[in-house]
């Protein structure tokens, strides 16, 4: 059946392609007899050119075909002489609309609005289709959330300073009924983005301030894609470079202190997430920081001001809603990344500030509660929906404010 | 009409055998000119022909273009200004800059103008400061129109008031010297008439040298005038014997428009 599709879509495609050369062909064909008779260039008294008869045609041809296509998915019927049937009318359909067309054409027909407005309808059917996505992906977590907190309190997950999802299998098991307090897996969340920040921003900010304003072409020329590299290396590599180099360093150096500290640690996670985010944070604020016209730095050295006065005081106050906007994403993306806290992190649910100890993110626990056998309605997996839309949220808000932060403070350079 | 007094006979600049590279290209091919205190000097000549490169000489602000060399003298009141010992950043202080476009910092209108007194340690109190704010936009002509927004930023300001902002930004360092970039090219008519009476006030204070394409403006705000080429200075006069009878046949084209 599938395959039985793909060879239908084929015809329609080859309809399609047909309606645009032989209506162009058609109109070319009228033009050449018209220009004969009244001695002017062949296109000259068209309303619209050759072109976009064709486009116009292919487009009907499209819509029509494409439209009992959908009809015979609808019917739904199976065994050949359906298919054939559909087929048929199919091509029939199609050809018709190719000749309709056809007899429609002159030279006064309006093809070319006709096509600007499909075009311009098609864009937008394509951005309703991304808006309404991102619309169902919201609402499937709504619901499912709502079907968590009918088992769970709302307060309970929002606020309870215990994590413990194992529920009972079976309803005779003893012992389990399962903690959703979330407090302690948004608290390790926070502390790893907090050490991943404590890493990126100052290190991210200071190489961009050395690229766009003290390197030379040379430099940036080669320092710029190296660092970039950063950015293109896998999580997972991170994450197992994490758990095997910088877990067990962090721990080996504790211990020569004379402390114990485990191997996955908040540190170790956060660190490393922090040397994933340098270039975000490097890239976007060198553009921020280009971005101010060199003008203004100009004004600023004839006042006498040095380089670094100019940097610290000219230039940063015209990057800083870009370069706040660079941090935010940063931090939304420290929030939103998954593997390399699945290896280097851990799993327990420590509700901790000392970031020598393992804590476990809101990523880890969503994929621990979804790997595995599970029921899909027991409150365990449910809570991976319920962990997902506070995610969301908290993504959502941090970008509201980097939005209206960079707006409102956004210079404008023409 | 040689009986015009000039409001100063000194001399600010003294510029022997000026010339400019970049790179391989050399922009200005020995420029000799002495340039008075008091008053105000105009540079005109079509484009491409050097007089913003030499402008740009006596506050060193050629510094900061890569690949960007000068040789030969520039005396300022008998200093070397390119000698090796001097800090460009003190120059700066002393030779103020107006740009060809306004280029207000995005700070507030306030912090535009402290900005040159705090970094130079002019004053040393906020009234003290304060004071100096007032004074500098009040120099400018100013005051009236932004004294109830001063903590909104500078670059919310028209072109006009935001060029006005940047030249009460330079005076507000106390500057023996302005340095103008066509100043008013991107400017409405009224705002131009606006700034050529700020000139007008400011050279009895100030040397004021200004670069303009606009032959009608040099006539109108300069006491004396010089004329490049291709990257020569070919007469330097007072601006009334440049307009009216000028001695290089190539000065009279350009001002007659047969050139540039």
């Amino acid at each position: 059946m599938n395959q039985n599709l793909l060879y239908i879509l084929a015809f329609m495609a080859i309809l399609v392609a047909a309606g645009y050369v032989y209506n162009r062909k058609s109109v070319l064909a009228q033009a050449r007899s018209g220009a004969v008779q009244n001695g002017r260039g062949s296109m000259a008294h068209w309303h619209s050119q050759a072109n976009y008869h064709g486009y116009f045609t292919a487009w009907i041809t499209g819509l029509v075909t494409f439209a009992i296509f959908i009809g015979g998915v609808f019917i739904g019927g199976s065994g050949l002489p359906f298919l054939l049937a559909w087929l048929g009318v199919i091509i029939l359909s199609g050809l018709a609309t190719i000749l309709i067309v056809n007899r429609k054409i002159t030279p006064q027909f309006r093809a070319r609005n006709y096509v600007e407005r499909f075009i311009k309808l098609s864009l937008i059917l394509l951005s309703v289709i991304a808006v309404l996505t991102t619309f169902g992906i919201i609402m499937s977590l709504l619901f499912e959330s709502l079907r968590f907190f009918d088992k769970v309190p709302v307060l309970d997950f929002l606020f309870g300073l215990q994590w413990s999802p194992q529920t009972a299998l079976r309803a005779d098991q003893a012992g389990q009924s399962g903690a959703f307090g979330a407090v302690p897996i948004f608290a390790g969340t926070f502390l790893i983005m907090l050490v991943a920040m404590v890493i990126a921003g100052p290190i991210g900010l200071m190489i961009a301030i050395y690229l766009s304003e003290y390197a030379s072409k040379s430099v940036r020329k080669i320092v710029k894609p190296l660092i970039e590299i950063l950015a293109g290396i896998p999580t997972v590599v991170y994450g197992f470079f994490a758990l095997l180099t910088v877990g067990p360093t962090i721990r080996n150096f504790a211990e020569g202190f004379g402390f114990s500290v485990p191997t996955q640690s908040a540190l170790a996670a956060g660190v490393v997430m922090g040397v994933m985010i340098i270039p975000l944070i490097s890239s976007l604020s060198d553009d921020v920081i280009n971005a101010v016209p060199q003008t203004i730095r100009d004004g600023s050295y004839a006042l006498g001001a040095t380089k670094s006065e100019t940097m610290k005081q000219v230039v940063f106050a015209g990057a800083l809603p870009g370069i706040i906007g660079a941090f935010l994403l940063a931090i939304s993306r420290a929030i939103g990344e998954t593997m390399i806290v699945v290896m280097a992190a851990g799993r327990a649910a420590n509700l901790t500030g000392n970031p020598f100890e393992a804590v476990t993110t809101v990523t880890v626990q969503i994929v621990a509660l979804l790997t595995g056998d599970q029921e899909f309605d027991s409150p365990k997996t449910l809570a991976a929906f319920a962990l997902g839309l506070v995610l969301f949220v908290i993504t959502l808000i941090l970008n509201v404010i980097a939005l209206t932060v960079v707006r409102k403070y956004r210079e404008r350079y023409d | 009409m040689s009986d015009i007094e000039s409001p100063s006979t000194d001399v600010k600049f003294t510029c022997r055998d000026v010339k400019v590279h970049y790179g391989d290209f050399e922009a200005l091919h020995g420029i000799d000119i002495d340039i008075p205190d008091r008053g105000v000097t105009a540079f005109i000549g079509p484009s491409g022909c050097g007089k913003s490169t030499f402008l740009r000489t006596f506050n060193r602000m050629n510094d900061t273009i890569e690949g960007c060399r000068v040789s030969g003298e520039v005396l300022m009141d008998g200093q070397d200004i390119y000698d090796k010992t001097l800090d460009p950043v003190l120059l700066r202080a002393q030779v103020g800059m107006v740009f060809q476009k306004p280029n207000p910092f995005p700070k507030s209108i306030y912090d535009n103008i402290a900005y040159g007194p705090r970094i130079h340690g002019l004053t040393s109190s906020k009234a003290e400061l304060d004071a100096l704010v007032e004074k500098s936009l009040r120099r400018a002509g100013l005051w009236d129109e932004v004294k109830d927004r001063l903590k909104l930023s500078g670059t919310g300001l028209s072109g006009g008031q935001q060029q006005r902002l940047v030249i009460a930004r330079a005076i507000a360092v106390s500057p023996q010297v302005i340095l103008m970039d066509e100043p008013a090219s991107a400017l409405d008519p009224i705002a131009t008439a606006k700034l050529e009476a700020l000139i007008d006030e400011l050279k009895e204070r100030y040397c004021i040298i200004i670069v303009t394409h606009s032959m009608a403006q040099a006539a109108r705000v300069s006491d004396k005038t010089a004329f490049f080429y291709m990257g020569d200075l070919i007469e330097f006069d007072d601006t009334e014997k440049i307009f009216t009878n000028p001695s290089n046949s190539r000065t009279q084209d350009y001002i007659t428009g047969r050139t540039g």
